[in-house]
């Protein structure tokens, strides 16, 4: 069945736009979601097939014109007492097919021996996302923000850790929630089997700003995924030119160290997001921005105008250092 | 042959000095008859059900459009807080309670309900709720984190100020009136039914009550004992839901729920007692099947506490456990089905009149059974990871709380307001206003099964327009 890809684009104040497929629950680019669309499908028809039978019955008696002479008569009572027996055993008898389906596929999703390719540690926290891709080796640990790199055909767990109150990891169209709940770690295992770019978003509500705490997942051929890592794993690229070192020190001598990390750099924040590959990003502030030179300065000058309440204080900073800054971050890719 | 009369005159004058009301606004506020309280009581949840359909109409205009700015993130968060309290604590609960406290006494050929000064303190307390509520709403201080209050965004460390203990008073306050009223029905029904009036013969709007306030009483103190550790969580450091001191989340959660879901009942199951009354005089014939009908109403009651994980499938209780739960809310269908068909029944084999009341009644099948099969969809574990959390959850919960619990209600305020007043309510007005609402519903909230299933999550205060989410939102506002 060729499939139309329907993309969204946010482009949100910014001159460029972030491509994604449309986010529903009803265009499945996976095992998971196939397997719950089609669960879903089958559940509206045969509710839609019931509504009618139901809806029917009630305007043929609301319509019926020759009312009975006789309302207590014993015939016509045995009759509707036949009718209802049937119908609750046809009603009993789709409830029970029904659950016969659903606990099925509830079970063929839990069992998910595969060995995965990816193990991800995402970490919730009001209101974005911690993401770090776990290696045996530390150095090899890759520490992101609000996004998420996968292979394309290849199992992924993610381990659901909640830094703060409870959080819920949905993308729909790769696989259904789950909660993110401090003191309860648990994990999800999902395939992506169509390239692209998913979007996600908080489905627990966590605060003040929970409506725009989204996340975007990348599914890539499994080549530019590996590629895609190993360029993570390297330390920031050092400034190019005179413009981003000027911004490097800003960087440094501001308050952003005391919340952000940049590898390679005196900046070891944790508070807020990874930013040593900020520049590749395709998102700011949880999905809520392009990623672009305007709105990242408008973002690090005052964050509580397009996110209020969110955990990062403003900055004013001199125009020309402004300048610096976004070029230094944007060439952290 | 004569007969000595009941009673001679002395005494005659004596009773009704003692019993007559009082006279002047202290005597009004005095009032311990049923009657009264019972019309206080639905007087007032009625103009907390206008509170609560303004909070809507204030979500519903931030939400129409995409990145509207109507409404900034905190007061948004602090309606939807308000609309779901005001709704499940001081509009849904009441209201079902009130009618009891006025119907069953009547029904049941009772003087007074038992226990009358306690029923009317019962009022005062609610309505002292509700005020205490909004006092602290207008001061910027109501809820703020849904009418569900989860931990830890609830608790000591991320619930600022005093907004959850707002809540947490809240809920004090109803589920005290509650219970009191709950006591009062079942002493009502036990003890004070006419001579003869043997518990198959009772009208099943009586069995509704009484099973309800069954429930009442079992549901009510598991969300007392949750609000107050929550309280004594935020206010004298206990670690009830605090993980790192051994506490935990998701015991929250278990508490709320094992309420929060039989709470749903003890607001349908009412309406269910009211339809069977409607649907009886005007049919002209009692309900087909009352046997089966007082059955499906126990089992409703029963099974209906089997169910609260259902609201928590996207959390780590184990699948195996969860299993359990999706059977149970698949089955729970059956007995709702089982009285649907017996109506049916009733219609079909009377000589009905199709006045307001029944309007209603039709309303309510063609309505409710809407928000039932999405019920059924939502009992599945796999399909309620997609749709829990989401639009789709939100129309579910107003089809079957508005078709199962509301139409039947306005229905029941249409047919039993003669009894209360001497005259009837207006034929016309009644249709329009059936019309107006059955369409409004459906407009309303049909499209939100759409947006869930596209991606839109619950309590949200806007959604960028690259979404696409725009016009069904607008179509849902303007219903």
């Amino acid at each position: 069945m060729r499939r139309v890809l329907l993309t969204q684009a946010l482009c949100l104040g910014a001159s460029a736009c972030v491509a994604f497929d449309r986010q529903s629950a009803l265009d499945p680019a996976g095992p998971q979601s196939a397997s719950i669309y089609r669960l879903g499908v089958g559940m509206v028809v045969v509710a839609a097939l019931v509504y009618v039978v139901v809806v029917a019955v009630l305007l043929a008696i609301v319509r019926r014109r020759t009312p009975p002479e006789d309302v207590r008569s014993p015939a016509r009572e045995a009759r509707a007492r036949r009718t209802i027996v049937i119908s609750v055993g046809a009603t009993v008898a789709i409830l029970f097919v029904l659950l016969v389906f659903d606990l099925g596929v509830a079970r063929a999703l839990m069992h998910d021996d595969a060995r995965p390719a990816v193990a991800i540690t995402l970490t919730g926290r009001q209101w974005w996302w911690d993401v770090e891709y776990e290696d045996s080796i530390p150095q090899n640990r890759v520490r992101d923000a609000n996004e998420i790199h996968v292979p394309v055909g290849q199992p992924v767990r993610i381990k659901l850790v909640s830094h703060d109150v409870i959080h819920s990891f949905w993308v729909p169209n790769i696989a259904g929630k789950k909660d993110l709940i401090p003191g309860h770690e648990d994990e999800i295992r999902l395939r992506v089997d169509r390239a692209g770019v998913y979007r996600g978003q908080c489905a627990e509500f966590c605060g003040i700003e929970h409506a725009k705490m989204a996340l975007l997942v990348v599914a890539q051929p499994p080549g530019e995924f590996a590629a895609w890592l190993a360029h993570q794993r390297a330390a920031a690229a050092p400034p190019s030119d005179s413009l981003a070192a000027r911004g490097r020190f800003v960087f440094e001598s501001a308050p952003c160290a005391t919340c952000h990390t940049v590898a390679g750099t005196a900046a070891a924040g944790r508070v807020g997001p990874d930013l040593s590959h900020i520049g590749s990003r395709r998102t700011l502030a949880a999905g809520t921005r392009a990623n672009t030179r305007g709105n990242l300065a408008g973002w690090i000058v005052d964050p509580q105008t397009l996110k209020p309440g969110a955990q990062m204080p403003a900055h004013p900073l001199a125009p020309a250092d402004l300048r610096a800054l976004v070029a230094y971050l944007e060439s952290l890719r | 042959m004569r007969y000595p009369p009941a009673i001679d005159e002395t005494d005659r004058e004596r009773l009704q000095r003692t019993w007559e009301p009082e006279t002047g606004f202290l005597g009004w506020l005095k009032a311990v008859n049923h009657k009264s309280v019972g019309k206080r009581y639905i007087a007032t949840a009625l103009v907390f059900f206008l509170a609560g359909g303004l909070e809507a109409g204030m979500m519903r205009m931030q939400l129409a459009r995409p990145e509207n700015t109507l409404l900034g993130p905190d007061r948004y968060n602090q309606i939807f807080s308000m609309h779901g309290t005001t709704m499940m604590f001081l509009f849904a609960v009441p209201i079902m309670t009130a009618f009891g406290i006025y119907l069953v006494p009547l029904m049941i050929g009772a003087r007074n309900i038992a226990y009358p000064r306690l029923n009317a303190l019962g009022y005062w307390v609610f309505l002292l709720g509700g005020l205490f509520l909004y006092s602290f709403f207008f001061l910027d201080s109501g809820p703020d984190a849904g009418w569900t209050s989860y931990v830890p965004l609830a608790g000591p460390q991320f619930g600022y100020g005093k907004r959850i203990d707002v809540w947490a008073q809240l809920v004090t306050y109803t589920e005290i009136a509650a219970l009191i009223a709950a006591l009062e029905m079942v002493m009502t029904v036990l003890k004070m039914r006419a001579p003869g009036m043997t518990f198959s013969r009772m009208p099943l709007m009586v069995w509704a009550q009484f099973i309800t306030a069954g429930m009442v009483m079992f549901a009510m103190p598991a969300v007392a004992t949750g609000s107050i550790m929550l309280g004594a969580d935020r206010l004298i450091a206990t670690q009830f839901f605090n993980p790192a001191e051994g506490g935990d989340v998701l015991l929250w959660q278990h508490l709320f729920w094992f309420f929060g879901h039989p709470e749903v009942y003890i607001i349908f199951i009412p309406a269910l007692g009211m339809v069977s009354q409607i649907v009886t005089t005007f049919s002209r014939r009692p309900v087909f099947g009352y046997p089966v009908m007082v059955a499906a109403l126990l089992t409703t009651g029963f099974v209906g506490f089997g169910l609260w994980v259902h609201h928590m499938f996207a959390t780590s209780v184990h699948l195996l456990s969860q299993s359990f739960f999706t059977a149970a809310s698949t089955m729970i269908a059956i007995p709702t089905g089982v009285q649907i068909f017996c109506w049916l029944a009733t219609i079909w084999l009377g000589r009905p009149v199709w006045r307001t009341p029944m309007l209603f009644v039709a309303g309510f099948i063609a309505v409710f059974v809407i928000g039932g099969l999405s019920g059924v969809m939502l009992a599945s574990t796999a399909f309620d990871t997609q749709a829990t959390d989401t639009y789709f959850v939100v129309a579910h919960l107003h089809y079957v709380l508005l078709g199962g619990s509301v139409l039947p209600l306005i229905g029941a305020i249409h047919y039993w307001y003669p009894k209360a007043t001497g005259r009837l309510m207006s034929e016309g007005l009644g249709r329009l206003s059936f019309w107006l609402l059955f369409v409004g519903v459906n407009v309303t909230f049909f499209p939100m099964h759409i947006l869930g299933l596209r991606g839109m999550t619950r309590r949200i205060y806007t959604y960028p327009a690259a979404m696409d989410w725009g016009s069904l939102n607008l179509l849902s506002s303007l219903g």
